[in-house]
């Protein structure tokens, strides 16, 4: 087995295993830290980070809303593993010069042309979507599919299997036909 | 900054840059995946969750950290994960990654980061709503599948790894 890919990457079996290693040391290191066990997540930050857009139009609103209420808009520890998630991949991907400006990815445009506009409402519309279904399931890919997993929660194994039979279903359906 | 942010920051700067060099990040491998023509991602996932179900079970059984199960809360897992699943394929990337893919350059990333701000907000408006109908019909609660299924988590992890080797070579026989 290869190390390397094809695409200058690293073996994803290795690179995941190393992000399992990296769990559980961050497992360790909150309880360790802040005194309670923190696992590893994302979208419990989009909440935050809306709240905190809100709360400068509407901050009344915002502390009467009982979701943000229980939600707690600050700064935690997640919020910035979101914004860590990003550096992180920009200091790798400035470093293996795998970086790259893209407005329209290759398979997105065979389908619907190289129009932004129409790349960008579709990103637009399935994130509106895709964050209320995570905020109902309570987790993304990262706090369902990487961190209930490996605690091996019942809901982590109803909600990825969803995640990916859904997914998959859609995705025959959105990307089948090919734009000329 | 606070201890606490610190290592929020220290963490996710190592979890990005791991993501980005296993290349998992980009529309072309989540939407490959859900095609099933590029398994990359779920090579990736699965192996994080080999190592880190063992890590996260001796640690727990030592007593030096607690287990955060998120609720088996049927109505809202089933509904949820199947709205997710329609959105992640639409927009190709999911919370996680969405930062990631702005890192490496990926600009329309923005626009699916806006969306999720705004999915966000809406779920917060429709919170008591959700509250009083889906999330009210059947809460199993906080459990894992040892609790669900009677059976020490040491025997269940064994199994969860065969499984999961048995998917790789599949990959891997498929080229997946």
């Amino acid at each position: 087995m290869k190390l390397k890919t094809k695409d200058g990457g690293w073996n994803p079996y290795f690179a995941g295993a190393l992000v399992g290693i990296l769990a559980i040391a961050s497992v360790y290191a909150t309880t360790a830290l802040m005194g309670k066990t923190n696992y590893l997540g994302a979208s419990t930050t989009f909440v935050r980070a809306v709240g905190f857009v809100e709360q400068v139009f509407a901050s009344e609103h915002v502390a009467q809303n009982a979701y943000f209420a229980a939600t707690k808009i600050k700064v935690d520890w997640q919020f910035m593993l979101v914004i860590g998630i990003f550096l992180g991949a920009l200091i790798s991907s400035l470093t293996d010069k795998s970086f790259k400006i893209e407005k329209v990815p290759p398979i997105w445009q065979e389908r619907f042309g190289s129009s932004v506009t129409k790349r960008g409402v579709g990103a637009f519309l399935g994130g509106i979507v895709a964050m209320v279904g995570a905020r109902l399931a309570d987790g993304c890919p990262s706090g369902h599919g990487l961190s209930g997993m490996m605690q091996l929660s019942a809901s982590s194994f109803v909600a990825l299997a969803l995640f990916f039979v859904a997914g998959a279903l859609t995705a025959a359906i959105v990307y089948k036909r090919r734009a000329s | 900054m606070s201890n606490e942010q610190i290592l929020g920051l220290i963490t996710g700067l190592v979890f990005g840059f791991l993501m980005q060099k296993g290349r998992v990040i980009r529309f072309e491998k989540q939407i490959g995946a859900l095609l099933i023509k590029d398994m990359t991602i779920f090579k990736f996932m699965l192996s994080a969750i080999l190592v880190g179900m063992v890590g996260v079970y001796i640690l727990y059984d030592m007593g030096i950290t607690t287990l955060s199960h998120k609720p088996m809360n049927v109505g809202a897992v089933v509904i949820g994960g199947i709205l997710f699943g329609i959105g992640w394929a639409v927009m190709g990337f999911c919370p996680g990654t969405s930062s990631a893919a702005l890192g490496e350059g990926r600009l329309h990333a923005i626009f699916a980061v806006l969306g999720m701000l705004v999915g966000a907000a809406i779920f917060a408006e429709l919170y008591p709503f959700f509250s009083s109908t889906v999330v009210a019909w059947q809460d199993f609660g906080k459990i894992g599948m040892q609790d669900a299924l009677g059976i020490s988590h040491w025997v269940i992890i064994p199994i969860f790894w065969a499984a999961a080797i048995g998917l790789f070579f599949l990959f891997e026989k498929k080229g997946l």
